[in-house]
């Protein structure tokens, strides 16, 4: 029998990207799509384990005061689950270890790569590597960018993808590994798997095509299972054909193109492999 | 013992930051500076130890990444001048709160008994050769507001590179010694009362104080104050709660005033403008439409609202923020969407936010001219509201989908922020409909959200002359949009739990409006102020009453329910205070512990301030009529207007802006080929698995009213109904918003010109009544600011007066809605609607140094025929792109279709409608109303044909894919060629930093 799809999506403290995360979980054919505030989770209420595909939506955690997700990765490292005599982060590290999905999108990515979720190298899920910080033109900006995807990439999300197109909405999304080394390791194991490129699909540093300068182009990256995702731009924001933004002037199909990545989620998981 | 963690980048890594602080040093104060590196520093009172601060420094305040930090030395070296700018005590620092909570949250039980506070500021270090001189002017005129922050500007050849700088605290200190003053008002006279006013801030006239004091001489009251323990004499929290409620910002005073008009033809007595022609065209526009009224809540509540459909309701406000901005632009603008942001959120049972709207009216940001004293430069005013808007919005999730920004030279006096937001509601909830408010006697009154500090106490009214170095800064506010999301959060919970009876905001007036307003829906109230939560000790009982102290919220919770509340939201880590409980008393009773300190009749407080009586006189302006010549090049005529500030494209502030979050974004604010044509509305999706949308547009035309303000509000009204109509709003499901900015009306020694001022207030009013009535699109809620001059010495400023008008409607099949972009070569072109020779007013005419007189007039009868004839063919799908003509004329909106779509046009303009002195300048630049250009696909000529055929439609040119704009004259000689890309290039290059 296929597994059942439980999506939990994760607010509070600044998300603001639950509705259409939620949205898309929805229409890519989850079973459950709870909107769950974190503070269910820290009361005991509502826990991980129930869930197996864990979405951390866009937002601004805390204001990004102390920089793009910092102090919600402190929360994540620090905060006591009452009642349990456990800590959030390791509930959160039995979630990854029992096979479960995580998507991070934008705020989500950045909290990702603060507490290292991502890339996680050689399995090490709280050890920082990797950031996401300012854009190179030190603004925030709204535009819509082209991502080609890495075919090789063990990322079980974008599967079958190529070209796509999608909003970036961010001032911190310039990602910049440790060392070289670890950008290296990156290359490697093929966790990139997006990078912002032109229309044709060519990698590119050019502003704008490429908004913030990150290296190598990296617009999303995943962990070595390929369970892990986070990336800047948003899928889901683009579930419809209307939220293109030449949609009076294109043809393009009903569908957009974001929900492919919640779908080959809900299939990851219903699948054998999960 | 205070210890400074600074946090600075680890070399080669790039400091966007200090890289767009040097470009700003540049651009702004005009100063070459060779480098500017920025050191984040948190000054950490609390007594940690040196492990600990390391574990903070090393934990939540820096990113090992990119980052390096230092405890009590300084990160600085290599610079020439080092400025560090931190804020004023009291001044809310919502870096420095979120660190003080993450700090907190790491160290847990370990912090024991230990409370800490963190206050941040940020160094600048500047690499040039500059001098010291030059240095101050950067802090001062740049990196610092004087009025809320403190700056430091050190040379390197004085800098302690050992210890840097000292840990300073800018703690507020004070204690809680409650004070309540008495005040004797009986048997004063008229300068007695008048100095009470004036020295308390109050801005009450003599008739006001006049009326208190005949309440305070009344033997029934004194009788029942007496048994409160109070006497004849007025409380300190009595009077300020008087001034707040019966204050020109809450009372629209003007708007109620009794107004002998006089035109010089007729007179007549105005009783209300309010009710004679706001509320007066709404009533007959509702009755009007019989069944098919949409309006729930008109006037009543913190915004309108209006039914989306059978399940939802649309709510929509929009508010203004100008002094507070002109003080502080950053914080001002941040204060003023995050505060209108709380007015759909307050209205009803609350509403969940959809999307914000901004509208910026600004001198030249290039303004070269000495500047007053206090005024900031418009550059510095531009940069702080654009960002303080960006925050606000962006950190609240609320997308921002439609907005403009204004210039005029008057703006220099007080820049206008207008703010709008809308949001969505159940039609009905736990079995009941949301629209309305319902009170109970004996409802507990309960405040969330923030604390209270002395943030905003008397607004913009504060002079800085009385600061000193202890005291807090109470003229601006800083908005704080997480706290205030995150109530937002926890109050959604509570309502879909039915967990409170009613809410409002906490905005202007504090608690006392707050709770005031509230308490007439039950009949009274009794409230204890010292229960309040308090940022810092030392507030008097008043202060507490009328503080503006952001992010609050004052509900009424049924009792059986408070537990419930209380209880989510202490899980939800949200403060919330019971405060005190209705009442049927009559009484607005407040309490400071067991003592009483106020104790008003409720209808006194709310139905005893006397009515203005004011005097209108109206004179038409004659401005020379201009008589330069048609240019010779007429393309270069259009470049330059399409660089004109009025006109040029506002790309960059709108891409700050995240105009897409929630997911329903249908109509962005930039549209075409190229992601960058400028659209004439927005439209959201606010239910995701609808296809039901929500249409937003607005007017705004000030240089009209040079020459009459009748015709700048028919014009606005008339420019946010055509944007509306442009991408495909259903007609008769649209209402407006009016958002008056004026200068002071009222006649006085300081405001001689006041009975002209007042007459074009009346002109408006008549023609928001004939406009909207035409159209069949009500007001349904609004806002007033009627003191937008700048008065110092000599020199007084007033802006032009302004209305804004915002529409919100809805498009029942959001894939129905038309872009204004040209979509394919071949297509044919038209314009809708004669044009006139109307170009008093123009920015053709401003170009060339004149007003004229020949202002737009609206047909509104005439127009809204042919509006309805568009939407039709627009729901046909019959329109392929459809674009309005507004400033700058059918030569701009040609220019805009054109390369929006990335295509050509070749356009005939002989073939335009045409009345007036044959000019092809005038043709091409008139801004007569009611226009639109639009383009079709052949194929569908005939359909759209039949379907104009009563109005005047005129197919003039058609789309080409040879990329240049040819328009032949009226001579029938070509006028214009010239490549689009050159015209964008032209429209995108002067405000694109």
């Amino acid at each position: 029998m296929a597994n059942q799809v439980k999506a939990i999506i994760l607010t509070g403290n600044g998300t603001n990207c639950e509705m259409e995360m939620a949205h898309a979980c929805k229409l890519a054919g989850a079973d459950r799509y709870d909107i769950v505030h974190i503070s269910e989770l820290l009361h005991g209420e509502k826990r991980l384990s129930d869930y197996n595909f864990l979405n951390l939506p866009g937002g601004f955690l805390d204001g990004d005061d102390l920089g793009s997700a910092k102090a919600g990765a402190n929360r994540f490292l620090h905060a006591t689950i009452s009642g349990a005599n456990e800590m959030l982060i390791e509930e959160l590290l039995k979630f990854i270890n029992g096979g479960g999905l995580i998507l991070g999108v934008c705020n989500g990515f950045q909290l990702m790569v603060k507490l290292g979720l991502l890339p996680a190298l050689d399995g090490n899920y709280t050890k920082q590597t990797t950031t996401l910080t300012f854009n190179n033109s030190g603004r925030f900006e709204d535009r819509w960018v082209y991502l080609k995807a890495n075919e090789q990439s063990p990322c079980v999300f974008t599967r079958g993808f190529d070209v796509v197109y999608y909003p970036v909405r961010h001032g911190e999304g310039n990602f910049i590994p440790e060392s070289l080394a670890v950008s290296e390791e990156i290359e490697r194991k093929n966790l990139v798997v997006f990078r912002y490129a032109t229309p044709e699909g060519k990698l590119t540093m050019e502003y704008p095509a490429n908004p913030n300068g990150s290296t190598n182009a990296i617009a999303g990256i995943c962990n070595e299972t390929g369970r892990l995702f986070g990336l800047m731009p948003h899928p889901e924001a683009f579930l419809h054909r209307t939220n293109h933004p030449r949609w009076t002037r294109e043809d393009l199909p009903e569908e957009g193109q974001g929900l492919a990545i919640f779908r080959n989620a809900v299939n990851f998981i219903r699948g054998s492999e999960f | 013992m205070a210890d400074r963690i600074e946090v600075g980048f680890i070399k080669d890594i790039r400091d966007a930051l200090g890289e767009k602080t040097k470009k700003r040093i540049g651009e702004n104060l005009n100063l070459p500076v060779a480098q500017v590196a920025t050191v984040e520093v948190y000054t950490v009172d609390g007594g940690l130890t040196v492990a600990e601060l390391r574990e903070a420094a090393a934990g939540p305040l820096s990113d090992p990444v990119i980052q390096e930090y230092a405890i009590n030395r300084p990160m600085a070296r290599n610079f020439d001048w080092l400025i560090e700018v931190g804020f004023r005590p009291g001044v809310t620092d919502n870096v420095g709160k979120t660190a003080r909570e993450a700090i907190s949250l790491l160290l847990g039980e370990r912090l024991g008994a230990r409370k800490i506070s963190v206050y941040t500021s940020r160094q600048y270090l500047i690499s040039g050769s500059i001098t010291k001189i030059d240095a101050e002017r950067i802090a001062s005129d740049l990196l610092a507001n004087d009025l809320i922050e403190r700056h430091q500007v050190v040379g390197k050849d004085k800098f302690d590179f050992t210890n840097g700088l000292p840990a300073v605290v800018p703690q507020v200190t004070g204690k809680n010694e409650p004070r309540v003053e008495q005040i004797n008002l009986t048997n004063l006279d008229a300068s007695a009362l008048l100095k009470i006013s004036s020295e308390k801030l109050l801005a009450l006239n003599l008739e006001e104080m006049q009326a208190i004091a005949k309440y305070y001489a009344d033997p029934s009251v004194v009788k029942a104050r007496q048994k409160m323990g109070l006497d004849e004499n007025t409380t300190d929290v009595e009077i300020e709660c008087l001034a707040q409620t019966w204050s020109e910002h809450c009372k629209h005073k003007i708007f109620n005033s009794r107004i002998e008009y006089n035109d010089g033809r007729t007179k007549k007595i105005i009783n209300s403008l309010f009710k004679t022609y706001i509320k007066g065209s709404t009533a007959k526009i509702r009755k009007a439409k019989g069944k098919k009224d949409f309006c729930l809540s008109v006037f009543v509540d913190n915004a309108g609202i209006i039914k989306f459909n059978d399940k939802s309701n649309l709510v929509f406000k929009v508010e203004t923020h100008n002094s507070p901005s002109a003080l502080d632009p950053y914080g001002g603008a941040l204060t003023g969407i995050v505060g209108v942001n709380r007015d759909p959120f307050g209205t009803g049972i609350g509403a969940k936010l959809i999307f914000n709207t901004d509208v910026f009216c600004f001198a030249s940001p290039f303004h070269k001219k000495k500047l007053p004293p206090r005024i900031l430069h418009p550059r510095r005013i531009y940069d702080g509201v654009r960002e303080g808007v960006e925050h606000g919005g962006n950190k609240s999730g609320i997308p921002t989908v439609n907005g403009s920004i204004v210039f005029d030279e008057r703006f220099l006096g007080k820049p206008l922020v207008y703010c709008g937001t809308a949001g969505i509601m159940p039609a009905r909830l736990n079995g009941k409909p949301t629209h309305g408010k319902e009170i109970k006697p004996g409802d507990v009154i309960i405040m969330t959200g923030g604390r209270i500090g002395k943030d905003g106490i008397h607004g913009a009214t504060f002079s800085s002359e009385e600061l000193h170095a202890g005291s807090p800064v109470t003229a601006v506010q800083i908005g704080d949009p997480i706290t205030q999301k995150k109530m937002t959060d926890f109050l959604l919970k509570a309502r879909n739990a039915g967990l409170y009876r009613a809410l409002t905001d906490n905005g202007a007036g504090g608690l006392s409006s707050s709770v005031g307003e509230m308490a007439t829906y039950s009949g009274g109230c009794e409230m204890d102020l010292s229960l309040a939560p308090l940022k810092y000790a030392g507030l008097q009982p008043w202060e507490i009453l009328v503080s503006e102290a952001q992010e609050r919220m004052s509900l009424a919770v049924d009792p059986k329910k408070v537990d419930k509340f209380l209880e989510l939201a202490c899980k939800m880590d949200v403060e919330a205070t019971v405060l005190g409980k209705f009442t049927k008393s009559g009484k607005f009773h407040i309490r400071y512990g067991k003592k009483t300190v106020a104790y008003l009749d409720m209808a006194f407080l709310h139905e005893g301030v006397p009515q203005m009586k004011l005097r209108a006189t109206w004179k038409a302006s004659r401005h020379r009529e201009p008589t330069f010549p048609v240019p010779a090049h007429l393309g270069k005529a259009l470049s330059k207007m399409l660089s004109r500030l009025n006109i040029c494209s506002k790309e960059s502030v709108v891409r700050q802006y995240d105009h897409e979050v929630q997911g329903g974004s249908v109509v962005k604010p930039l549209v075409g080929v190229a992601n960058d044509g400028p659209s004439d509305a927005g439209i959201v999706r606010p239910v995701l698995d609808s296809m039901e949308g929500v249409v937003v547009a607005h007017g705004i035309c000030p240089r009209y009213s040079d020459i009459d303000a009748y015709h700048m509000t028919a014009c606005a009204i008339d420019e946010a109904v055509r944007n509306a109509v442009a991408v495909g709003v259903d007609l008769d499901h649209l209402a407006g918003l009016d958002n008056f900015c004026w200068c002071d009306p009222v006649k006085s020694p300081k405001t001689p010109d006041g009975e002209f001022k007042l007459a074009q207030l009346v002109r408006s009013n008549m023609a928001i009544f004939d406009i909207t009535t035409a159209y069949g699109v009500p007001c349904i809620s609004g806002k007033d600011s009627m003191k937008n001059d700048y008065s110092i010495g000599k020199t007084k400023i007033s802006v032009p007066p302004t209305l804004l008008y915002s529409v919100i409607g809805k498009i029942s099949d959001v894939r129905k809605a038309v872009t204004m972009d040209a979509k394919r070569p071949q297509d044919l072109v038209y314009i809708l609607g004669e044009t006139r020779d109307e170009l008093g007013g123009s920015e053709w005419f401003a170009q060339n140094g004149a007003i004229g007189n020949n202002v737009p007039q609206v047909d509104a009868k005439n127009a809204m025929r042919f509006y309805r004839a568009l939407n039709k063919a627009i729901r046909a799908g019959l329109v392929a792109s459809c674009h309005d003509c507004s400033d700058g004329g059918l030569g701009i909106a040609l220019a805009e279709t054109a390369f929006a779509g990335g295509l050509g046009l070749n356009i005939d303009l002989k073939d335009v409608p045409y009345r007036g002195k044959k000019r092809d300048d005038f043709v091409l630049f008139s801004e007569t109303a009611s226009r639109f250009v639009v383009t079709i696909h052949p194929r569908d000529k005939t359909k759209f044909e039949k379907l104009m055929a009563d109005h005047v439609v005129r197919e003039i040119g058609f789309v080409s894919n040879d990329g240049l704009l040819q328009i032949s004259g009226l001579s029938g000689k070509t006028i214009i060629k010239e490549k689009i890309g050159k015209l964008k290039d032209a429209w995108q290059a002067p405000l694109n930093f």
